[in-house]
């Protein structure tokens, strides 16, 4: 990480609190307290049991979602303060997203589906948003079905599609919840190898929710996420480059 | 990954474009996909507008047939002399106070004092294209032992014809009214068992008779009008009416039917004459063209409600449908605004599509109409209003309604919170 960016961590959270029902006699938090950076290039996996506030603390990385208190940055922005157009400016250029279902857009091809978020921000050309998709779309191998609606497609590839259509805006950190639990181990291997593949060589930050005992060990990091708190159970040795990179985030349990 | 990002081999390809805004795509791939739906909303818009289409150029159509039969047939404004009143003679006794008893005065037939001042004053008017005296008052015509009382009106035909067409209602003869000439129409003819050509004795309020050649018989539509009516020259009336040089009451066409109250009444003030409007005088026919246009815009009104809650309700379920797809959108980078727009123009394209369709099936049901619904004589009961404007008024309105319409599904699908819409 030689460049100047490698210093500024892709996700920055500070005290994070997340409270539902706030002001009623029901208010719960779910999230106590947070601490937590992810620096360019980290892969990183996140388990716990299921209402352990995994998916609350990805939505509230992912801007989907506000804290009730503490203070999330994203890429060096603080987020605290910005209106929803800000956010949503802000999350359709940094961050992609790809879910357990994949919520393609089914009256759209699979290329059409990866050009949906350029043809969303007015600064793409058309040619330009067509080479990026059918690259994108190439390099999870469905060039064959590009052109195809996408109902048409097995579920394996409906996620790679929504994999590429994360990656189309070329995100600074790609969210991923769950994006295996659907799919049969050989397509969640693929699945994985992918977001393996787009950290590897394009530097993505990727945060991974899974439940998959068998995936978390193949990932730089791994986070335990119990009853609201983050615990951070360290770095496996798959690759050191990636680690030296990780070493340095501060994840500490609140 | 990159060089494969770089090095894929693109083979031709149909993409979306950009000069399509993305707003536009969504929308109308979101319609094409639910075509059932998508179809059977459009066959409802277009019934709705094809009713309104159908309806508006119908009564439209009744409504002119109705006011051209009135207005040929009279004039559209009419001055007459000023009624006679009585005044009470007091000799003024201080104190004294008289509970008069008026007995109204017999209105004689007279002329219109000073008319030709009036006429020249009367044609000055802007507005008025046709001003014409004629003398108006009773009459018995005799053949034999027969007589009947008809309205006798003497007129000078050059001026008359322009506001009362008289010579298009001939059936037999021709409206040539000069000399001793006479028109008169067919009932009257035929209870006196006169033809053209033959002479009738007729004779005036004041006594004097004199006698005429039939020279047209008329049908107006009417048989109280066929059986009273006749018309002769201006000066061969004043005759037997004892006003020799008098008019007893000028007729008056304008140029914009619906000005005619408020020119009568510009004369009325300026003149010492009554001024009646055909619209004073046919108040129940206005009433009951009112009451037409009031069911009709009633009827229009609540088939374009229901075109709208149609609208809204297949927008609405379009929303609870999308809902994950417009959540993965808004996390994607989609603002508010752009899922916004999708939905009101998918409302304004259903509105505009339908309207399309509409105003083919109204016009295919007018021309049917106007080749099915004959008169006896076979000919169209009465000319439809094919208007230009008619059709894109109701594009314009059916679209705006579809947007309107999409006001609240729209505002519901930007609303939508992401997480919600994803985790469904």
């Amino acid at each position: 990480m030689a460049d100047g960016t490698a210093s500024v961590p892709v996700v920055q959270l500070r005290g994070l609190h997340k409270s539902y029902a706030v002001g009623l006699a029901n208010e719960t938090e779910v999230l106590h307290g947070i601490d937590l950076d992810l620096r360019r290039g980290d892969f990183c996996a996140v388990m716990g049991p299921t209402g352990s506030g995994k998916s609350t603390l990805l939505n509230i990385i992912g801007l989907l979602d506000r804290p009730t208190s503490g203070t999330v940055a994203i890429s060096g922005v603080p987020t605290v303060g910005l209106d929803d157009g800000a956010l949503t400016r802000l999350r359709g250029h940094t961050i992609g997203f790809v879910f357990q279902y994949h919520h393609l857009l089914t009256a759209f091809t699979a290329l059409e589906n990866v050009m949906m978020p350029m043809l969303g921000d007015a600064g793409f050309a058309t040619a330009e948003m067509t080479a990026r998709a059918a690259a994108l779309i190439d390099s999870v191998g469905l060039t064959p079905w590009r052109d195809q609606l996408v109902g048409q497609l097995s579920g394996g590839q409906e996620q790679r599609v929504a994999v590429a259509r994360a990656l189309a805006m070329k995100p600074a950190l790609l969210l991923a919840d769950e994006p295996t639990g659907n799919l049969d181990t050989k397509s969640a291997d693929a699945v994985f190898a992918l977001l393996r593949e787009v950290n590897q060589s394009e530097g993505t930050t990727v945060l991974f929710v899974t439940h998959n005992p068998l995936l978390a060990p193949r990932c730089d990091r791994t986070i335990d996420v119990v009853d609201g708190r983050v615990v951070a159970r360290g770095h496996c040795a798959s690759d050191h480059q990636l680690l030296a990179v990780t070493r340095g985030a501060a994840v500490r349990a609140a | 990954m990159s060089t494969r990002l770089t090095g894929a081999a693109v083979r031709p390809l149909q993409p979306l474009r950009r000069w399509l805004p993305f707003e536009w795509i969504v929308a109308t791939r979101f319609l094409r996909e639910g075509h059932v739906q998508t179809a059977f909303i459009i066959g409802g818009i277009a019934i709705g507008v094809a009713v309104i289409i159908f309806m508006s150029a119908l009564m439209t159509g009744v409504q002119a047939n109705m006011i051209d039969r009135t207005l040929t047939g009279q004039p559209h404004v009419q001055l007459t002399p000023a009624k006679e009143t009585v005044r009470p003679l007091r000799d003024g006794v201080p104190g004294l106070r008289e509970g008069a008893v008026l007995q109204a005065p017999l209105q004689r037939l007279k002329g219109i004092d000073q008319w030709q001042c009036v006429v020249a004053q009367v044609r000055d008017i802007p507005g008025v294209v046709a001003v014409s005296p004629s003398v108006t008052g009773s009459a018995v015509i005799i053949r034999g032992n027969a007589s009947r009382v008809v309205l006798l009106t003497g007129m000078e035909p050059d001026l008359y014809y322009r506001i009362v067409t008289l010579p298009e209602k001939i059936v037999r003869g021709a409206a040539r009214v000069t000399g001793t000439d006479i028109v008169l129409g067919t009932e009257l003819a035929s209870d006196l068992g006169v033809g053209v050509g033959d002479n009738l004795r007729v004779r005036g309020a004041g006594g004097a008779t004199i006698t005429l050649i039939v020279t047209g018989i008329f049908d107006r539509g009417n048989n109280g009008a066929n059986g009273r009516s006749m018309f002769m020259a201006l000066r061969t009336a004043q005759s037997p009416m004892e006003l020799p040089g008098g008019v007893t009451t000028i007729d008056i066409a304008v140029r914009n039917a619906y000005d005619a109250e408020t020119i009568a009444r510009r004369i009325a003030g300026a003149a010492d004459v009554q001024a009646d409007s055909w619209i004073g005088t046919n108040a129940q026919f206005f009433s009951a063209v009112s009451a037409q246009t009031l069911s009709n815009t009633s009827i229009r009104f609540f088939v374009g409600l229901s075109v709208a809650f149609g609208i809204a309700s297949v927008l609405v379920v379009s929303v609870v449908q999308k809902s994950r797809e417009i959540g993965i959108l808004r996390a994607m980078g989609i603002t508010r605004g752009q899922v916004m727009r999708v939905f009101l123009l998918q409302g304004g394209l259903l509105g505009l599509v339908g309207a399309l369709g509409g105003a083919t099936l109204g016009a295919l049901a007018l021309t049917a109409w106007q080749k099915l619904m004959l008169s006896v004589d076979g000919t169209p009961m009465f000319a439809l209003v094919f208007s230009g404007a008619l059709f894109g008024w109701s594009l314009a309105l059916a679209t705006l309604t579809g947007l309107l319409a999409a006001v609240a599904p729209a505002r519901r699908a930007a609303r939508l919170d992401p997480v919600m819409a994803i985790n469904g």
